[in-house]
């Protein structure tokens, strides 16, 4: 026991010498919690306009007033007919409401039952296409003139009143960073000690194998775990997340999901001969897939069915739907009995192959 | 005619507040082999990156090839050869491919590298490994190649940081009869060695302590001044006073 | 001059030699440009919406049909009871419920209609959000139907919209453009300085530090063979967008290297000065992956600029490929010229500048 423990010291040094890595590792999370949460969002709430008025009726004096009193939109001038393809083109712009010359005549004949054409015209740069047809809700809404002044519809939102895209973020965080951790820096430093052959002197000591490659992930098993508390802590805190799920849950299944990612690092270290190559697999086989096909960033629905078949297949995937399923909707632990099975699965077979890979390297 | 091809004078490195090189003067004459021993850690190889334009000295002053340390690394390095304790050439390239990388850099023209290759494999016995692959060259091979690299461009002096750190006595043998050459050619040679019958082969030797150079003369010289029959016995008197650990 | 020469000639023949960066050139343009556009959609599709009809009504079904005639929906459930969709709901199933009242066609007519409730699933925001916000703008337009069949008030004749230049949303369009980038934060800025630390990690870098070779000439001949592969792989990236999705750039050619061009040189200018203040290769790697990170998430790759508190906005000020996507969008999609995206250009001239001359002053030959 002895040997094990001053194996898990050297490895903790050599983390912990290494300043910068060490400190990227334990901020990338709060930075994406962080910019996740109260940086970015994907609603659209600004919309900037210009107005095409041939005349300047009180009517269309008054239409223009509501739009620029609007939180959402924001007013930036009048401008002649012909400007509007320029404005549009260098992005000045996003939308350009264009008024009949006849506007008040064409309303009021609308209003009496006999239109004689569109009254407003609205112009959009669709090139951001949600910019668009968001846009063209907003302002129609806004513009709506004449007949019931506010909309008899109603709406309510679910579990995450505010739209806080967090919300639905930090699972897929907390997805990418334990497999960055555990399965990308684990075989990076298995494989350098192969290059560097400092294995070779570590294989010759009494203690065994097995036991070398655990201390090794001791230290990152560690560091996840400080991250696990971070992640939860600024969700709680910082974000308001409730976290109403089960508790027991929420933790045993990150902790399960660490063990895997531990178990494809040391797969990938028995693959792989040289860092590059370790951090290649690393970064192409699990990363990438994980950003694009685990439904943390991009929804898995839109996609085509055999990339949603093959999301099937990557740990991430269950272990985010699973902790959704916790931290944000707050269900208990018998929610989430399938994605567990699946995870504990997963993991006996990862960790079976990868054992006896690493024991075949051996022989 | 002054032929100090390297002269030396109160020469000091500090990093941070310790000072791994502590005021060291010394000349080095056209054509001689000047052996630069010391324990590991005594400051030699420190001492060589300045001489070579690699390393900026602190304090003191020298010249290398007519060339101020203080200012003029980079015209240093046109008149140097240098050949790194640990292995430096390209292992991904072959022998013919790492020879004409450094012989362009040091812009010898089409006709002059391949006569000079020529030249150098036929001497190393090397003429039917030309397209292999330097990674996958034996140690003994890729310290024989490296010196020639070092040496590709018929420097003034060349400095050889341990040139037979690890390699079989066979070959380094052949290194020292590398060595020898070049120094008939007209090449000074700067080089530093753990072994004490290498130290006898040089033409003088000096012997850095505690980054001082505590010793310094031909080993015949040596060996009467501190009465002694070995250059072996010599180098551990000295050794024996150094309050710096390993 | 010849130097160079010698030097580029040795930086090409390693990259052959490698056996990944080859691969890499082939493969990851194909993986960006088929893979990438399908996967990284906003364009939110299939959204599932449960209907509660308590109205049962003409009126009432009108709203079905247009629901289940859309794209957008996928009509999951048609029940009278608020609860069972409240279920389907909680499980996931559903993340829009509509709810008809009673009477609701009959208040219609009245002229002061009954509420329509919309209950929306905010755990995925994006889905949830724009779920609820197209089933507002259906509702509004059968309103609009429904009143123009009885020559009503609320006539659809009020508005005509025109989307310019993306007539059909289509997201990918605005999408593809701007994932390029990736390419080229990868090829010029991550493996040249991957490269360059590979040379400290092996020793390699001492050899030549001996020599005459200047620092300007050894690191321009590291770069020179990304810059030539990045251009190779954004034309190969372009002609795959034309090829399989049919989108060509409107703006000129020589609008989008000038850019690729600017940009590219500030991500190699980037790239060497993290890797001269590095030592090992993992360091490098998570620096990088650090940068790119916020790369990705916050110059307007996925999320609009727009979209962002005012904090966040004046950051993503710093980030060079902000104004590489902006170039990117309007040239390929609007064809706005050079002229008038003047200050992107300018900006991406300064990163240019900045981080080179960081990545000159940051490089150490003598210690």
């Amino acid at each position: 026991m002895g040997g094990f423990m001053s194996f898990v010291r050297k490895e903790a040094l050599h983390i912990v010498r290494d300043r910068r890595t060490m400190l990227i590792v334990l901020l990338m999370p709060v930075v994406q919690m962080l910019l996740f949460g109260f940086a970015i969002s994907t609603e659209v709430n600004n919309i900037d306009f210009a107005v095409v008025a041939p005349k300047h009726s009180e009517a269309i004096r008054q239409q223009v007033e509501r739009l620029s009193v609007n939180d959402y939109f924001t007013f930036k001038g009048y401008i002649s007919p012909q400007a509007t393809d320029e404005l549009l083109r260098q992005g000045e712009v996003d939308a350009v409401v264009v008024f009949a010359e006849d506007y008040d005549r064409r309303v009021n004949a609308i209003a009496d039952g006999y239109p004689t054409g569109p009254a407003i015209q609205l112009v959009f740069d669709a090139s951001n296409p949600n910019v668009a047809a968001s846009g063209a809700g907003y302002l129609q809404n806004a513009l709506q003139v004449g007949g019931t002044q506010h909309l008899p519809i109603e709406t309510h939102t679910m579990y995450n009143p505010q739209m806080k895209s967090a919300y639905n973020f930090a699972p897929g965080i907390m997805g990418l960073i334990f497999l960055l951790i555990c399965a990308m820096m684990t075989s990076i430093s298995i494989v350098r000690e192969k290059e560097t052959g400092t294995m070779e002197v570590l294989l010759v000591s009494p203690v065994r194998p097995l036991r070398i490659i655990v201390a090794k992930m001791v230290p990152y098993f560690l560091l996840s775990c400080i991250n696990l508390i971070t992640i939860m802590s600024l969700a709680r805190f910082a974000l308001e997340v409730p976290m109403t799920g089960s508790m027991v849950g929420l933790i045993g299944i990150s902790l399960l999901y660490i063990l895997l990612a531990l178990a494809l690092g040391l797969f990938i270290s028995t693959v792989a001969n040289t860092q590059v190559v370790a951090m290649l697999i690393s970064g192409m086989v699990l990363l990438m897939p994980v950003i694009m096909l685990s439904g943390m960033v991009f929804p898995v629905e839109n996609m085509p069915n055999i990339l949603q078949a093959i999301s099937y297949i990557i740990p991430a995937r269950w272990y985010i739907e699973a902790m959704r399923k916790l931290m944000i909707e707050g269900l208990g632990f018998g929610a989430v009995w399938k994605e567990f099975v699946i995870l504990i699965a997963m993991t006996v077979v990862l960790v079976t192959i990868a054992l006896k890979k690493f024991n075949d390297k051996l022989e | 005619m002054d032929d100090r091809v390297i002269s030396v004078k109160d020469l000091c490195k500090d990093f941070g507040t310790f000072r791994a090189v502590d005021r060291i003067t010394f000349d080095v004459h056209r054509g001689e082999i000047f052996g630069f021993l010391g324990a590991n850690g005594a400051g030699k190889t420190t001492a060589m990156r300045m001489l070579c334009g690699l390393s900026y000295p602190t304090a003191g002053s020298g010249t290398v090839a007519g060339f101020d340390v203080m200012t003029q690394g980079e015209a240093i390095k046109r008149h140097i050869g240098y050949m790194s304790q640990r292995f430096s050439l390209y292992e991904d390239l072959t022998v013919w491919e790492n020879i004409r990388l450094y012989a362009g850099i040091y812009g010898m023209t089409r006709r002059q590298i391949l006569r000079r290759t020529a030249e150098l494999l036929d001497r190393l016995h090397f003429r039917d490994e030309i397209h292999t692959r330097v990674g996958r060259l034996p140690l003994g091979w890729k310290q024989k190649l490296a010196f020639s690299v070092a040496t590709i461009h018929c420097p003034e002096v060349v400095f050889l940081d341990e040139p037979t750190g690890g390699v079989d006595p066979v070959t380094r043998r052949q290194i020292w009869e590398l060595i020898y050459e070049a120094a008939a050619g007209g090449t000074t040679i700067f080089v530093t060695t753990h072994y004490m019958d290498e130290a006898e082969y040089c033409s003088r030797v000096s012997i850095m302590v505690d980054g001082q150079i505590r010793a310094l003369g031909s080993p015949g010289e040596l060996k009467t001044k501190f009465a002694v029959q070995t250059m072996d016995e010599v180098f551990r008197m000295l050794a024996r006073e150094a309050k710096r650990g390993e | 001059m010849r130097i160079l020469l010698v030097l580029l000639d040795k930086e090409f023949r390693q990259i052959i030699r490698n056996a990944f960066i080859p691969r890499l050139v082939l493969i990851f343009p194909l993986i960006i440009m088929l893979i990438m556009p399908w996967v990284a959609t906003m364009d939110v599709r299939h959204i599932n919406v449960a209907v509660v009809d308590q109205d049962h009504s003409a009126a009432s079904q009108r709203l079905v049909q247009k629901i289940q005639a859309s794209d957008y929906f996928t009509l999951i459930q048609l029940s009278e009871h608020y609860d069972e969709s409240l279920a389907r709901l909680e499980a996931g199933d559903v993340d829009v419920i509509v709810e008809i009242p009673d009477r609701f066609e009959k208040s219609l007519l009245g002229g002061s209609p009954e509420r329509i409730r919309i209950t929306a699933n905010g755990v995925n925001a994006m889905k949830g959000g724009l779920g609820a916000q197209y089933i507002v703008q259906t509702i509004l337009g059968t309103f609009a139907e429904l009143q123009s069949d009885r020559g009503g008030d609320l006539s659809s004749d009020l508005f005509v919209v025109e989307n310019r230049y993306n007539p059909t949303l289509e997201y990918r369009h605005y999408m593809i453009p701007a994932l390029m980038i990736m390419l080229l934060i990868l090829l010029c800025g991550f493996l040249p300085a991957l490269n360059l630390v590979g040379e400290k990690e092996t020793g390699t870098i001492e050899q030549i530090n001996a020599t005459p070779v200047g620092r300007f000439i050894f690191t321009l001949a590291k770069l020179i063979p990304y810059w030539l592969i990045g251009f190779l792989v954004l034309s190969i990236a372009m002609l795959l967008a034309w090829l399989v999705y049919g989108l060509a750039p409107v703006g000129s050619l020589g609008a989008i290297y000038l850019a690729a061009t600017l940009f590219v040189l500030s991500m190699s200018g980037l790239g060497i000065t993290i890797a001269n203040g590095s030592s090992t290769m993992q360091q490098v790697m998570f620096v990088m992956f650090f940068f790119i990170m916020i790369f990705v998430l916050m110059s307007g790759l996925i999320t609009p600029i727009a979209s962002m508190p005012d904090w966040a906005q004046f950051i993503t000020c710093f980030l060079p490929p902000r104004y590489f996507i902006a170039i990117m969008q309007a040239v390929y999609l609007k064809g706005t010229t050079i002229a008038e995206l003047c200050p992107n250009y300018l900006a991406l001239t300064a990163f240019a500048f900045v981080l080179n001359l960081l990545a000159a002053l940051t490089y150490r030959k003598q210690i």
